[in-house]
């Protein structure tokens, strides 16, 4: 990416470091989001994705670095100052952060409640639209508690959905889900993008990545190590890539441990892996 | 080694007293400027206020009882028996009832109040409302801090009304009727008092709803972190009750 087309992203990253009791999180991590280019990072569990999200949102603040939000910086400012900024954005949690205490469809016109600029009737007939969007216009009146954890991401999507945000971001949308429940988060991404939503998603899931994101990013020991488009990641030959890609690649390191451990079980597992086959994209 | 260590701990501790005190004054603010969340209030009430009221009868009756027990055993030999009333009277209206109702709400309604928002923060759903544009401190915690300096001299006044009812039925085993006991009241008391019975409630009920709001917006780490914060909100609030009942009775004598 260029440095122009950089400074244009109204969402950014620059040399954003991060830590938590001492512990780095990210360090010096770039990355700009520019409208219509879906993008995905990548990462092993716990290398620092969600965190990511949150330091995006002004949720978290950084030990150093700038962050941009609608071309401004967010350093410094006010939560009430903030909201405004993220008025254009939402967020679909892990595992939906629904609210307990409110329906599904006060959880879906949460904010446009929240708001208070439309009528009782408008808010019901977004909250009706945007749960049909989703297929579950019949659990309005059903608590969180009551529904799957497929049917709470959905409704988690159409509460992002509500306010009509322009960039929508995912935390690992399709973890814990069965194939349907993954076939359909994937559908519903899509249609958002063809809507004209540009979607930031955080995940390790490949195959939902390569389905819905033009552009990756690759996070490996708190730093970024790969920016680019789906071709080029498919050939980086980083090590942390490479073994994130390839189980045979990932196992080898596997091995390693297990060899120290027990040769009894070394050799289990290599006739286990052997017979694995890897995973074709 | 130790001298860093403490250093450290001292610098987290003025933290997060700072941070207490921001929380305070933003959950005092807030309560002041719309939206006013009236719905939220109304719950609150009725969880804070409502719901407690059947344990804090039981507490004021067998308070009072007790109370009205003891003070007998005390007054028979002198044959001052009659001044029974005017003893729990001014025990639980002063003390005992502000106290033990404020300690048994930081038990039921502290706790209850730092495991939800604890579960909020660890589930995200406080992050949810921050991205939704939602005040966290005005939703969350302004409308359980109004409703609770609303609930809790109400439900001292309870307690205190309860447990002056339970001294009478243990009084009247001692051939005490309604007439002596009331009338012994006014001979322990003076208006300051009844001031002091709702002024110290409201008092701990803020440090209540201020230490269950702080410790639960600020758990970490899953179900075994909200586990920890009602543990340290409970024992917090109970501790800040006996300290602060010992200084505000303090200040009240000086000013009496």
């Amino acid at each position: 990416m260029d440095a122009g087309t950089e400074r244009n992203s109204s969402i950014r990253m620059e040399r954003v470091t991060y830590s938590v009791g001492g512990r780095r999180i990210i360090t010096d991590f770039d990355m700009s989001l520019e409208k219509g280019v879906n993008r995905t990072i990548l990462g092993v569990s716990g290398v620092g994705k969600t965190t990511i999200l949150k330091l995006l949102l002004g949720l978290l603040k950084p030990d150093s670095g700038e962050i941009y939000l609608n071309g401004q910086s967010i350093a410094g400012l006010r939560e009430s100052q903030l909201s405004r900024l993220r008025r254009n954005i939402a967020i679909v949690f892990q595992n939906g952060a629904l609210f307990d205490s409110m329906t599904v469809g006060e959880n879906v016109g949460y904010r446009l409640l929240e708001e208070g600029e439309l009528s009782e009737a408008e808010i019901e007939r977004i909250v009706l639209e945007k749960l049909s969007f989703v297929g579950l216009e019949k659990t309005i009146n059903l608590y969180p508690a009551e529904l799957s954890g497929g049917m709470k991401k959905r409704v988690a999507i159409a509460r992002a959905i509500a306010a009509e945000p322009e960039y929508i971001f995912f935390d690992e949308p399709t973890t814990g889900l069965d194939p349907i429940g993954i076939y359909n988060i994937r559908t519903l991404m899509l249609t958002l993008q063809r809507q004209g939503k540009t979607t930031l998603m955080v995940t390790h899931d490949l195959h939902t990545a390569f389905a819905v994101s033009q552009r990756f990013s690759f996070l490996h020991d708190t730093q970024l190590i790969f920016d680019g488009p789906e071709e080029e990641l498919r050939n980086a030959t980083h090590p942390g890539i490479r073994e994130f890609f390839s189980p045979t690649e990932q196992s080898l390191f596997v091995n390693d441990r297990i060899n120290d451990l027990d040769p009894l079980l070394h050799e289990r597992a290599v006739t286990h892996l052997a017979r694995q086959r890897p995973i074709k994209h | 080694m130790n001298v860093a260590i403490f250093d450290r701990a001292a610098k987290l501790a003025l933290l997060q007293i700072q941070e207490f005190f921001a929380l305070a004054a933003r959950a005092v603010l807030r309560g002041f400027a719309p939206p006013f969340y009236y719905r939220e209030f109304t719950t609150q009430f009725a969880k804070i206020g409502v719901d407690s009221l059947f344990i804090i009868c039981l507490t004021g009756l067998f308070t009072g009882m007790v109370m009205a027990l003891q003070a007998l055993i005390q007054l028979r030999p002198f044959a001052a028996t009659s001044y029974v009333g005017g003893m729990v009277a001014v025990t639980m209206i002063k003390e005992l009832g502000p106290v033990l109702s404020s300690l048994m709400v930081a038990g039921r309604v502290g706790s209850a109040i730092t495991a939800e928002l604890g579960t909020m923060v660890v589930t995200e759903q406080v992050d949810a409302m921050r991205v939704e544009g939602t005040d966290v401190v005005k939703r969350l915690v302004t409308p359980r801090l109004k409703a609770t300096l609303v609930a809790m001299p109400l439900l001292t006044i309870v307690t205190d009304t309860v447990a002056l009812g339970g001294g009478y039925l243990i009084a009247m085993g001692y051939d005490i009727n309604l007439l002596m006991y009331y009338k012994s009241l006014p001979q322990f008391m003076v208006f300051q008092d009844l001031i002091e019975g709702v002024v110290k409630p409201a008092v701990f009920g803020f440090i209540i709803v201020m230490i269950s709001c702080y410790i639960g917006l600020s758990t970490r780490g899953g179900a075994e972190g909200v586990g920890t914060s009602v543990k340290r909100a409970v024992v917090l609030s109970s501790v800040l009750i006996l300290v602060t009942d010992f200084f505000m009775t303090k200040i009240f004598i000086v000013f009496r």
